[in-house]
């Protein structure tokens, strides 16, 4: 328990303390006074429902899509339902401003929308709406398709045998059971939207503002700490009520599930009614999906002979001091590390909260680890150069920071995936082992391990991705001999010239490949139990 | 054994195994060690120098340099800012016109005149008598217009800030929103100073009504809507014009491949505004000399040559090669709109604020 709270509390309530701290003391004192000029403005209330309304629409919008995908990706069998399991995490990984392309040619002026029926949809609320659904479908997908794919379809049966309806038997049987990976999933899905910042800018146009944004132009624009501090206090604030919320509602979920394994619930479809629904699935995902993806990638072959994959391994284009195609291994090399950092302490928070004898200030501190997920990254990020610059904690251009900030993101998931294999190791099996003469470490080995490596591993590929489409924290320390991919593709795009935008989408394929070969190598490890995430 | 516990092995089995990866990457702490053979320079994320140069400077001097990149320029000013009582490094470079007078009235800067500063063109020195910044380049904030766009049309291209507000040009500008781009604030503060602080809203009002498009950022506004880019063909966009740099066109020249014959994009040469980029030896920089030496190397003919074509900007030391692409194809606009750094200061916010009210509304 003392490293994770240790790692939450240096890495990232000190530095947003101290930014916050920075921006309300003013001439020796402090300005409480400020947060209600703040408040009082006439802009601030407007954009603080503007965010959480569009958050709570994206949610809902993400949920109705998704779920129908979960169900079919649970239950059914079909050919290259583990490709499209990888592939749909792909978004993920890709920084907004490539998405923003991506999307504007399905929504956009004389993209497909716009060919089929002649709606344009860029500028207004729907775009931001739908490319919310583009990068949370996998979220739901994983945590909510999980565990459905382990139910016990007999349970469901059985109470169909005592009488209850079919409308009956799911509401009573199986949507109790799914509610608390719902509630999880509906509450990272939340989280990730209340703070959006780059689809709001991109596909909203500037009419549009997100608490997320006026904190980056207060910090990084009109430099006006005090404000920009407000505005994050009303941040923590609205994010710590939610969880607030989510944690009261959700139960422990040790309520005992009769789960089984996936390969035995999903089948091939039968009947009209389940060919249709997975038709329609697959022509969702299809639709807002895999087309703005492959938008990137026929835009990157359109040279001819490979010329702008070919170009990415010159080193003499100014646009840094490596060949762009370096970026890869420096990716590799964040994420790796991230993952690790983001393993080892959110399996030890896993741990402590699994723990029967976890008190409520431990069980506080689950929803506490999900707070950075609901943070202005600008806000880390400026924390971390104030907080952050005096031995012995001097890792202010320091490599190691980009990882320890990318592992703040990637721990929540870790322990939304290892919580519940870890609450589900019987007792009893152990007492077993030991009765039979197996050493500690031997029982260890044979009962716990094969559990809890698999959602490791699991945990590690959230993590992992994570970390590889991280930009916010990279940014920030970035050399221009070690650029990331996220990074580097941002910078191409920064400049004019056909090379340069023919590169960053051939980067960006290359980034959508490394992150899709990745997750299928860790989905053919399997899980036992599900995670909630 | 207590999960606890045997978390811990395996956190300690992990830690092994990722310790040589993490050494292996080489972790260097910030310039607190204060090397005194290691020159630091924080910049934004424009930085660029060819590597022989570079490497020509470190053997020269004895030398290493370290480069950090904070984002791009208004933020790395604000995190130079924050920082200036421990900074992040000894030299800071590209401090722009209009973020100038922020870094001065905050004390970033302590005074150097570098060598060669005798050589910088009249027209960029600034601060005479302090010396705590050096101007280093300059760019221009100009309307960039689709050449086969206008051909097609038999139209000729716009080539003031009056003729945008023709009707001939209605629905085909595009440009940054100027709270948070910065080619977007340097177009809004070239109308201010060619129609003046009463009349710039006026204009403003009329561009509205001539349909112009205002999007987040440069990359948006380049890549997606206007029809003489790359990026912007492939998105089938449809306005030939859109505020970016005069140093665009040469651009889009040179990363072609194969190199077109002439520059598919034009600049109105009568719709800019001037940038200067400036570097300082920042307030408690560690190692001074390094500093100082770095900023007089920013200024050698060997820097100010190579420069160009690395951040694609023009040089401000007299008789400085610019390549010949740029003076072919994106030549430096004879007259452009230009404004003191204390004036943009002073009302910079409150422009901001009325053009976003005005325009975005």
């Amino acid at each position: 328990m003392a490293l994770p709270v240790a790692f939450f509390g240096v890495f990232f309530a000190y530095p947003v303390a101290a930014i916050v701290a920075r921006g309300l003391k003013a001439d020796g004192g402090w300005q409480f006074g400020r947060i209600w000029d703040v408040v009082a403005q006439p802009g601030i209330g407007h954009v603080l429902w503007f965010t959480t309304w569009q958050a709570l629409a994206s949610t809902a919008l993400t949920l109705l899509i998704a779920l129908p995908g979960a169900y079919v990706f649970a239950r059914f069998d079909f050919r290259g339902k583990q490709i499209l399991r990888a592939v749909v995490t792909v978004p993920f990984v890709l920084p907004t401003v490539v998405v923003g392309t991506a999307f504007l040619a399905l929504v956009g002026r004389g993209g497909l929308l716009d060919e089929w029926w002649g709606v344009r949809l860029d500028t207004t609320v729907w775009a931001i709406l739908l490319a919310h659904v583009f990068f949370n479908y996998a979220v739901v997908v994983r945590t909510v398709g999980g565990l459905w794919s382990q139910l016990d379809p007999r349970q469901e049966e059985a109470a169909r045998m005592l009488g209850a309806s079919q409308l009956r038997a799911w509401r009573q049987v199986t949507l109790p059971a799914l509610a608390p990976a719902v509630a999880a999933a509906a509450l990272m899905v939340f989280l990730f939207t209340f703070t959006s910042f780059g689809v709001v800018q991109i596909l909203g146009g500037p009419t549009f503002s997100t608490l997320e944004v006026e904190i980056y132009r207060q910090t990084s624009e009109i430099f006006d700490l005090a404000t920009a501090a407000v505005l994050t206090v009303i941040q923590f604030m609205a994010v710590g009520a939610i969880l607030a919320v989510h944690a009261w509602t959700v139960r422990r979920r040790e309520t005992a599930l009769r789960l089984v394994a996936p390969e035995v619930t999903a089948r091939r479809p039968r009947g009209a009614g389940q060919w249709a629904l997975l038709a329609g699935v697959l022509a969702s995902v299809v639709v807002l999906l895999l087309l703005p993806l492959a938008v990137l990638v026929q835009r990157s072959f359109d040279a001819p002979g490979f010329g702008y994959y070919r170009a990415l391994t010159s080193d003499d284009s100014g646009v840094f001091l490596v060949a762009p195609i370096e970026a890869i291994g420096n990716s590799l090399e964040y994420a790796l590390a991230a993952t690790a950092i983001a393993v080892v302490i959110g399996g030890l928070a896993a741990a402590a909260l699994t723990r029967r004898d976890a008190g409520r200030l431990v069980r506080g501190f689950d929803a506490l680890l999900m707070l950075p997920l609901g943070i202005s990254a600008v806000t880390v990020g400026f924390g971390f150069l104030i907080a952050l610059d005096e031995p012995p904690l001097n890792l202010r251009g320091s490599w190691i920071l980009v990882p320890l900030a990318q592992a703040l993101v990637g721990v929540p998931f870790v322990v939304r995936t290892m919580l519940p294999v870890l609450r589900a190791v019987d007792a009893r099996l152990r007492e077993a082992a030991a009765v039979l003469g197996a050493s500690p470490w031997r029982v260890w080995r044979e009962v716990d391990l094969p559990m809890v490596r698999r959602a490791l591993l699991i945990a590690a590929g959230f993590a992992f991705a994570v970390s590889l489409g991280e930009f916010g924290a990279t940014v920030f320390i970035a050399r221009p001999d070690n650029p990331t991919l996220p990074v580097a593709v941002a910078r191409l795009l920064g400049r004019a010239g056909e090379l340069n935008y023919g590169q960053a989408m051939a980067l960006s394929t290359i980034l959508m490949v490394v992150c899709a070969v990745a997750l299928l190598l860790l989905e053919r490890v399997r899980t036992d139990r599900t995670g909630e995430f | 054994m207590s999960t606890t516990k045997k978390f811990a092995v395996v956190a300690v089995g992990l830690g092994l195994v990722t310790l040589p990866v993490l050494t292996a990457c080489g972790a260097s702490g910030d310039n607190g060690s204060a090397d005194p053979k290691t020159v630091t320079l924080v910049s934004h994320d424009s930085w660029a120098v060819s590597k022989s140069v570079l490497k020509d400077f470190e053997k020269r001097s004895g030398y290493k340099v370290k480069v950090l990149e904070d984002g791009d320029a208004g933020q790395a000013v604000n995190k130079a800012i924050l920082t200036k009582d421990n900074p992040q490094g000894d030299v800071f470079f590209g401090v722009d016109n209009t973020l100038l007078s922020r870094a001065l009235d905050n004390g970033l800067f302590q005074p150097y005149e570098p060598k060669g500063s005798g050589l910088i063109l009249p027209e960029y020195r600034v601060d005479q008598d302090k010396h705590r910044v050096t101007p280093i380049d300059s760019g221009d904030i100009c309307v960039n217009y689709d050449k086969k766009y206008f051909a097609d049309h038999k139209l000729a291209p716009p080539s003031s800030f009056d003729d945008l507000i023709k009707p001939a040009y209605k629905n085909l500008l595009v440009t940054e929103n100027a709270s948070t781009s910065s080619p977007g604030l340097g177009f809004l503060l070239g109308t201010a100073a060619r129609y003046g602080d009463d009349n710039w809203q006026d204009y403003w009002k009329k561009l509205k009504a001539n349909g112009v498009k205002v999007v987040d950022g440069w990359e948006q506004a380049y890549n997606e809507e206007f029809s003489g880019s790359a990026g912007g063909k492939k998105a089938k966009a449809d306005r030939p014009l859109v505020v970016s740099y005069a140093s665009s066109p040469p651009v889009e020249v040179i990363y072609a491949d194969p190199k077109p014959a002439d520059a598919p994009t034009g600049v109105a040469t009568g719709t800019c505004f001037r940038q200067v980029e400036y570097a300082g030896l920042l307030s408690n920089a560690k190692n001074t000399e390094g500093g100082k030496a770095f900023i007089d190397f920013l200024l050698t003919k060997e820097f100010q040559d190579d420069m160009p074509l690395n951040m694609f900007v023009y040089p401000v030391r007299e008789a400085a090669q610019v390549p010949e692409e740029f003076t072919k194809y994106g030549p430096q606009a004879e007259d452009p709109e230009t404004m003191d750094p204390a004036k943009i200061a002073a009302n910079r916010d409150q422009w901001v604020n009325s053009w976003t009210s005005l325009v975005l509304k």
